[in-house]
């Protein structure tokens, strides 16, 4: 059952902590109003450059963590990638950010208590702890696996091991744990503890591998994207991809108002970056219009 | 005092001069999260075309220096979802709508404009004239002056005389007033200004252009001097058609700027993706400007830096004070 979407708000965010995360950065942000109405998968969508800026988009990060000190903090895991994320690694305690959320559709929850396993790509693990949390308040047992290309890109993988009943960790050069993918180990953890649904986070590729292997258990798969995204709130319609709908039709749906969380088998992963010739509204498709 | 924020886009009454760029606020129900859209003078709808349309592939969208490149391609449900669901949600909420029509014949727009008749709650339409004409060889309309008044006039002759025609122009033309006088000439009640500029950029890293599409749309300030130029020169030429300007409005004094080059209405766009209280935030910069610098009414101010060097504002506002 799909959480309904709560209101968002807009909120001048005081930077209460910033550190470094082997090979990322995380900031903790004093944002009343955002922390109370976190669920876990919500994302904010964080202004960058200060107030004269060039730089017009929002940038879009998923919530590690809320706490309730100061009436409300969000921690957000982020690592820097052009002059928006520069700009906010820079950032130190008692400067302000400007933040829209929480934004998108959490992840959905079981009912009962089942075993879930947690797959995380690189800082997507960031976005599994709060799910984690929620879960085993639920009484679920929770197992990760943990992957990226080196160990010091691995995110989360000692509280993991605190929180989980296995950790299983892979970098693609052997430095952390087993070398390989996520993917590699992923059936094997699923038939070990015989999981009952998968929740994932991490980079396309590695979505679209794991929602294989969860279909090929045939057990349930919930996937948070990373979309570029430019408002984060619906309006720019630039972080779509082509996701089938309960009636079977593909619609190129934005992943910042219908997502970012997604069932797997539901998102058209070999057609990110394309319309599907079968979409809604593809070219062709009886709305010849070109442009 | 308070500044009388009124103003007329042909004899259609706003509460006050700011309204959404099309293509910049969705169905109207994402931004309505933040504030009342009732608030706003109008909310332009993104370009409804027939047929649903999926849009381009992603990368769609660049940032570039104050600025962003967007090559959306129309991506929408359609007129009949449109018509079923957003228009009356948004006549429900008494939020006046002026609905962005896109075609790409001009048998399309007149389709379009013929289904727009009969819809409660349509303020104004406004006509997109930058969808590529399939009629000519993927050339976009508002290129040429002849082709924008064809579809004007046919748009105008369907569409209910209560309901004002708005052209909206393209700023990659040699002469935008030609094609301006064209539209007006063809019976466009009201003009906008200016449609994204077509621009480019490349990802240095991937050595790739940054969007699938290619080329797109650029927004935002970059283009602010761009708009200036294109409604000062056509209000100059055409002072009596009313004006919707936009291009890179991001505060009061950004649509203050647009209002005395000539335009009655100033359209928010990219501002939205960064601040989604941009329009409020605009509004109420723009009323304190305008009070500031002494002004009672909006209308006053519009196209007012067109008078000959000399004339002194301070002196008209006096004049039209004393009792005299």
């Amino acid at each position: 059952m799909r959480e309904t979407p709560v209101t968002p708000v807009q909120v001048t965010g005081t930077v209460l902590t910033t550190r470094r995360v082997d090979a990322y950065h995380a900031l903790t942000v004093v944002a009343p109003g955002i922390a109370e109405r976190f669920r876990p998968g919500h994302f904010v969508a964080v202004a960058v450059g200060g107030a004269q800026t060039s730089m017009l988009t929002r940038r879009a990060f998923s919530i590690h963590d809320v706490k309730p000190d100061y009436s409300g903090t969000v921690e957000f895991v982020f690592t820097v990638r052009g002059p928006g994320t520069a700009w906010l690694a820079e950032r130190r305690a008692r400067d302000t950010l400007d933040l829209v959320g929480p934004l998108g559709r959490p992840f959905p929850l079981p009912r009962d208590p089942v075993t879930c396993v947690l797959v995380g790509g690189e800082y997507g693990s960031a976005t599994l702890f709060p799910v984690a949390d929620v879960l085993q308040q639920r009484g679920c047992r929770v197992d990760f696996v943990l992957g990226a290309a080196s160990a010091d890109r691995v995110f989360g993988a000692l509280r993991a091991r605190r929180m989980g009943e296995t950790t299983t960790l892979t970098t693609e050069d052997g430095s952390l744990g087993l070398r390989g993918r996520v993917t590699d180990v992923l059936p094997g953890v699923i038939a070990d503890v015989r999981a009952d649904v998968v929740y994932a986070c991490g980079p396309m590729s590695m979505l679209r591998g794991v929602t294989a292997v969860a279909v090929e258990f045939d057990i349930p798969v919930q996937v948070a994207v990373e979309e570029r995204m430019a408002c984060g709130v619906g309006v720019c319609m630039t972080c779509v991809l082509p996701v089938i709908g309960d009636d079977g039709v593909t619609r190129m749906v934005r992943s910042c108002v219908e997502g970012p969380v997604f069932r797997g088998e539901r998102v058209r992963f070999d057609d990110v970056g394309t319309i599907p010739f079968d979409a809604l509204g593809a070219p062709g498709g009886g709305s010849r219009n070109a442009g | 005092m308070p500044v009388d924020m009124r103003t007329y886009l042909g004899h259609v009454e706003l509460v006050n001069p700011i309204t959404t760029a099309a293509g910049c606020a969705a169905s109207g129900s994402e931004l309505a999260q933040f504030f009342d859209l009732g608030r706003i003078g109008a909310l332009t709808t993104r370009s409804i075309t027939m047929a649903p349309r999926a849009g381009r592939p992603t990368p769609r969208m660049a940032e570039t220096p104050s600025g962003m490149l967007n090559a959306i391609g129309l991506q929408g449900p359609g007129v009949d979802a449109f018509l079923e669901r957003e228009l009356p949600w948004l006549a429900q909420r008494n939020v006046r709508t002026v609905v962005s029509i896109g075609g790409g014949t001009v048998a399309e727009y007149t389709a379009l404009a013929r289904r727009l008749t009969d819809a409660p709650g349509v303020s104004a339409v406004e006509v997109n004239l930058s969808c590529p004409n399939i009629e000519d060889r993927g050339r976009v309309f508002a290129r040429d002056g002849a082709a924008s008044a064809e579809v004007i006039a046919s748009v105008r002759s369907v569409m209910r005389y209560d309901v004002p025609v708005v052209a909206k122009l393209s700023p990659d033309v040699v002469d935008v007033v030609s094609v301006a006088r064209a539209c007006v000439d063809g019976g466009a009640d009201a003009l906008s200004m200016i449609n994204n500029p077509l621009g480019m950029s490349i990802d240095t890293e991937a050595m790739r252009p940054s969007l699938a599409a290619v080329t797109g749309g650029l927004s935002g300030p970059a283009i602010r001097p761009l708009a200036v130029r294109c409604v000062w020169q056509v209000h100059a030429a055409l002072p009596s058609v009313p004006i919707i300007g936009m291009g890179g409005v991001l505060t009061g004094r950004d649509a203050f700027e647009l209002i005395l080059a000539g335009a009655c209405v100033v359209a928010v766009g990219t501002a939205l993706f960064h601040d989604p209280y941009a329009c409020l935030r605009i509004l109420r910069e723009l009323e304190e400007l305008l009070a500031a610098r002494g002004f009672h009414r909006l209308a006053d101010a519009v196209g007012l830096a067109h008078r000959p060097p000399g004339a002194s504002t301070r002196h008209r506002i006096d004049l039209e004070e004393s009792s005299l």
